[in-house]
């Protein structure tokens, strides 16, 4: 089992990660803590059942190859012996002694995890899911953004953890980034929290892990830990209200008579919606239906044409635009950067 | 019957588990403080039930027909009177105070906890009738005691339940 | 102790008319045919919730597959989940307890025959009245929808807003109804087991798989009672508009989920206690020797039956309990850990110094040995709530829980098909088809189950009807997929099996296994009233006691 989790993770916890880990949400390829810390206590749990599995696969394997009945056997009955405290006792004791061990390993590990002081750097960000997608709001900076959570990198010196709140929209949903942390659900009525220190800037892929409704397929994660500087000039862009562009006052005007303003905000106009995602800066985006597909001209004009196309079961409903609003509509969508 | 008791007695802790849950949590009124008031006589007349349903096994044990049937009627009425007193609460709740199932999560586990006990009272209820026309029609004798201690096992533990209800519903939900 | 024949009752039966001979089993009340009745129904549903499971693995074999729809790949996950727990698992092991319980303990029937027949009449209608949901689940107005909400309903997706349409009140009726079967077949089993035994069977003489039934029926009446109680209050929200679980009035999903694990937890046990109690009677007569250590096992058992009362919150490490909420599960959960562990080397005990016979039986309880370590072991690490946070909810689970059921359980109950077969049938099973079953299922268990494990440590949660292609997960579903061939194969060749051994089989006679309970001392298959005499035992082993005079049980047993 510990050679599994080798072979799992070419990424050693501790060592340079420059090598990419077999699997971009492998949870043996921690980046940030609790997820290392997790897969340290991984480890041992791994090591204490191998070592288990082994002995009594041994064991096991050895009674039925040495105690099969031969082909020269005669017929008789072999000793029949009925049972022996002293052994019984023997291996019920190994076992508690056993359990003990890994009880206060795991115990000491939730204690640390479940509350940890907050530093003064710490991020608060407010994670609401709905169905089929994640909402993301950042108190401090008034800034609300959807499906791509953008989040600075930690430093050991001067630690930069992300705290989230979790809240749900309407059905149960999981956040489950497996390179930064273990998941938790959001539970609508609920509030959870949960919190991450990653240390390395890269993209991290996860998906919800709590079914959630028909496209619970599709409700994927995306978070994107940026070096500080970074971070500090996202946060700057999205602060400020939709760029207005006046070559594409076709496409806001359908917008904004249409029903996509029920659903939609764009900060900074009418649109004030807060059923669907955020657009406020939409072109600052990677991917467009919850990580469902990227966001290309193409695909943009498939979704608002027909959602169920790209995610079907979705709940935004299909527009029934003619083909020149739609192009209207995307052209007005891609300025908003 | 244990076994079925047993069971039983899982199914009302789940419901009285749900309704101290919810105790405070309803979002609009009307709350328990403001519409509930402890039916102390209709818990007394269930609670003696006990008592009288005892007496009736016991003098069926002694093959005294007369007695038997005397204390079982007895049981019935005080059975009845406390079910009338839960329906007259019921229609006072609903039609006064506007107190509906869909109203609050009060009402949601109100009605489900007492009518759940409500039901098992009617159901009881019946048992005991069903034996009182065998019995006025001369069919039960004193070799029936052992199933009728089953009947008047499953009575105790129905104001055993209440006992547990009223605490939880009249005494702590307030 | 054995009984003479009486010939002319069961020709007589065998000339009558088809039509009356099926009159016959649906208004028996005798526990050997309801038993056989609970077994076929379940093998029925096996298929069914088989057929479930391989379509979703068809659609899961590549990414972005498109074979059937999201709505189409939630119903099935959500049918197969239900269908396999209540109406495989379920009826399978009541199946067996109902037939063998009465003829292991030396009485002629169960305690209440009448209650019998109705609970499996419940059972049955509650399985009927699931599947019925893919015609009427939204009426007949258009096409019927199967409820899509998992097998464990989490709230608030039942609700009316998030589950419009019947689906979801198909699924709360079917379990409520066959939960109220699930009780009465329990209540039966315990007072059979208390009041109708033989002449000298005392609690501690009873065969082991009568203290593991009893264990069994207690557990079912502490743990389906929770969840008819949850499955009422669902009904009262979702007819009478209440509001136990509608968050939008301030109930609480996180409710449900506690009585749903309540029920949860313990039924895992309510169905691997009587796995484990056809392998306590397996091993022992395979390996020529007595159960090692049999009042230990009671205990362990008994106490496996306590501690799972308190473990179900281990399902849900990751809805935000606090911490000591948590640390108190992982220490319960990881505790139960040490009776079972107990069995394990008791059974392992029991093969050791034996003669051990690989007959058919015996392979497949070979098979739920390692299997069920291996499962015990997955269980542990996801018992160690920090690695639940990983792992829990994904893949990784399925697999767990898959190797316990299929790799442990079922196996295990194959072994009881092929052991009691002769006794049921009066025909001995194929030993040739029964191997090449054991090795077709063995290579497609191990081919979808073990290769299961790595996509959830790569980060794939289940319930998903698609993934994303680069995750590292895509080879892994191909195999897992791969080994779906083979079980199905498998079942194909039991199939065979059980039907080609009931025709042409050899003739078993009383014993064919040369073993030592009760049920083997009467004829195969047994007669109405099991045994002519009620038979007096003295020990543990009462055939050894009549083929050992010279030796018996009575003199050594602990």
């Amino acid at each position: 089992m510990a050679a599994l989790a080798a072979l799992l993770s070419p990424t050693a916890p501790s060592g340079a990660s420059a090598t990419q880990p077999l699997s971009p949400t492998s949870i043996f390829a921690p980046v940030s803590t609790p997820a290392d810390s997790i897969f340290e206590l991984s480890l041992f749990v791994l090591a204490v059942t191998a070592a288990i599995f082994v002995t009594v696969f041994g064991l096991l394997l050895y009674a039925v190859v040495r105690f099969r009945r031969k082909t020269n056997d005669d017929g008789t009955e072999p000793p029949q012996v009925y049972g022996s405290y002293e052994v019984e006792l023997a291996w019920t004791i190994i076992p508690v002694l056993i359990v003990v061990a890994l009880f206060l390993a795991t115990a000491r590990m939730i204690a640390s995890t479940q509350h940890p002081a907050k530093p003064r750097n710490a991020l608060d960000v407010v994670v609401i899911g709905h169905q089929y997608w994640w909402e993301y709001r950042y108190p401090a900076f008034d800034v609300v953004t959807a499906n791509e959570l953008h989040v600075p990198v930690s430093d050991a010196a001067d630690p930069a953890p992300t705290f989230l709140t979790l809240l749900s929209a309407d059905t149960d949903h999981s956040f489950w980034v497996p390179r930064l942390a273990g998941k938790t659900d959001l539970i609508p009525n609920h509030p959870n929290s949960m919190w991450i220190d990653p240390h390395e800037t890269g993209l991290y892929l996860g998906q919800c892990a709590q079914y959630c409704g028909t496209q619970h397929a599709k409700m994927l994660l995306r978070v994107y830990v940026d070096s500080r500087e970074d971070f500090d000039r996202w946060i700057e862009a999205q602060r400020r209200p939709a760029q207005a562009d006046g070559a594409v006052a076709r496409g806001r005007d359908v917008f904004e008579t249409t029903a996509c303003v029920n659903c939609h905000a764009v900060a900074g106009t009418a649109a004030g919606g807060r059923f669907g995602p955020d657009l406020t800066h939409f072109m600052s985006r990677d991917t467009i239906a919850a990580g469902a597909a990227a966001n290309t001209p193409e695909n943009l004009r498939l979704w608002i044409r027909n959602p169920d196309t790209l995610k079907p079961g979705s709940l935004m409903p299909a527009m029934n635009l003619s083909d020149a609003d739609v192009n209207a509509v995307a052209d007005y969508l891609e300025s908003l950067r | 019957m244990y076994g079925l008791i047993a069971a039983e007695a899982a199914i009302f802790t789940i419901f009285v588990v749900a309704y101290l849950f919810y105790v405070g949590k309803s979002l609009v009124g009307p709350l328990p403080n403001e519409v509930l008031h402890a039916p102390v006589f209709l818990t007394i007349c269930l609670l003696s039930s006990s008592l009288t349903i005892h007496r009736a096994v016991a003098a069926l044990r002694r093959a005294r027909m007369r007695t038997f049937e005397l204390w079982w009627a007895f049981t019935i009425a005080l059975g009845a009177v406390f079910l009338g007193g839960t329906a007259r609460e019921w229609h006072h709740l609903i039609y006064d105070q506007g107190l509906t199932v869909r109203t609050n999560l009060f009402g949601t586990s109100y009605y489900s906890l007492v009518g759940l006990h409500a039901f098992h009272v009617t159901v009881g209820l019946l048992g005991l009738l069903t034996v009182l026309l065998l019995g006025l029609g001369g069919r039960v004798g004193q070799e029936h005691t052992e199933r009728l201690d089953v009947l008047s096992l499953y009575w105790h533990f129905v104001d055993a339940v209440w006992i547990v209800v009223f605490t939880v519903v009249y005494v702590i939900g307030r | 102790m054995t009984t003479a024949s009486i010939p002319w009752m069961q020709s007589d039966v065998a000339r009558r008319p088809l039509v009356e001979r099926l009159h016959d089993w649906v208004t028996t009340v005798d526990h050997k045919r309801l038993g056989i009745l609970y077994v076929v129904y379940a093998l029925v549903l096996l298929v069914v919730a088989g057929i479930e499971a391989a379509i979703m693995r068809i659609q899961l074999m590549a990414p972005h597959n498109d074979f059937v729809s999201p709505q189409v790949f939630n119903r099935m996950f959500t049918m197969h989940g239900t269908t396999m727990i209540f109406f495989v698992a379920m009826p399978l092991v009541f199946g067996f307890a109902n037939y063998l319980v009465p003829l292991m303990i030396g009485a002629r029937d169960m305690a209440f025959p009448r209650l019998n027949a109705f609970s499996f009449w419940l059972t049955a209608f509650g399985g009927v009245l699931l599947h019925f949901s893919f015609l009427g689940g939204s009426g007949l107005y258009g096409a019927g929808t199967a409820p899509d909400v998992g097998w464990f309903a989490y709230a608030p997706l039942t609700a009316k807003t998030f589950s419009p349409g019947h689906s979801t009140d198909y699924w709360t009726l079917a379990l409520l109804v066959s939960g109220f079967g699930s009780i009465g077949t329990a209540i039966n089993i315990l007072t059979t087991i208390l009041c109708l035994r033989c002449p000298g069977m005392t609690l501690g003489r009873m065969p082991l798989f009568a203290w593991l039934s009893l264990t069994m029926a207690g557990l079912v009446i502490l743990a389906v009672s929770p969840l008819s109680a949850a499955q009422m209050m669902l009904l009262v929200d979702r007819y009478l508009g209440g509001h136990f679980f509608d968050t939008q009035a301030g109930g609480s999903a996180v409710i449900w989920m506690h009585f749903f694990w309540v029920f949860g937890h313990p039924e895992v046990y309510v169905l691997v206690i009587p796995a484990f109690a056809v392998v306590s009677e397996i091993i022992p007569v395979f390996s020529r020797k007595p159960i090692f250590g049999y009042p230990v096992m009671v205990a362990a058992t008994v106490c496996i039956g306590f501690i799972s009362m308190s473990v179900w919150a281990h399902h849900m490490f990751t809805v935000g309990m606090s911490p000591a909420a948590n640390g108190f599960f992982v220490l319960s959960t990881m505790a139960i850990a040490v009776p079972t562990g107990i069995k394990i080397f008791n059974w392992l005990a029991t093969m050791w110094g034996g003669t051990i016979q690989f007959r058919t039986p015996m392979l497949f309880c070979t098979g739920f040995l390692f299997q069920f370590l291996i499962g015990g072991l997955t269980g542990v690490m996801l018992a160690c709530a920090p690695f639940d946070w990983q792992l829990g909810g994904s893949y990784f689970l399925v697999a767990h829980f898959h190797y316990v059921i299929v790799g442990a359980i079922l196996f295990a109950l194959f072994g009881g098909f092929y052991y009691w077969f002769p006794k049921v049938s009066g025909r001995m099973c194929s030993e040739t088809l029964g191997k090449l079953h054991f090795w077709l299922f063995l290579i497609g268990f191990h081919l979808t189950f073990d290769c299961m494990h790595v996509p959830g440590i790569l980060g794939m949660p289940r319930r998903i009807y698609t993934y994303e292609p680069g995750r590292g997960w895509d080879a892994w579903n191909l195999w897992v997929t791969i080994g779906v061939v083979f079980q199905g194969l498998g079942t194909l060749v039991f199939v065979g099996n059980l039907v080609w051994s009931y025709f042409e089989g050899d003739r078993a006679g009383s014993d064919p296994w040369d073993a030592w309970t009760l049920e083997w001392s009467t004829e195969s298959p047994p007669p109405v009233y099991n045994f002519a005499a009620l038979p007096v035992v003295r020990s543990r082993r009462p055939l050894w006691d009549l083929k050992h005079p010279e030796d018996p049980d009575w003199k050594y047993e602990q």
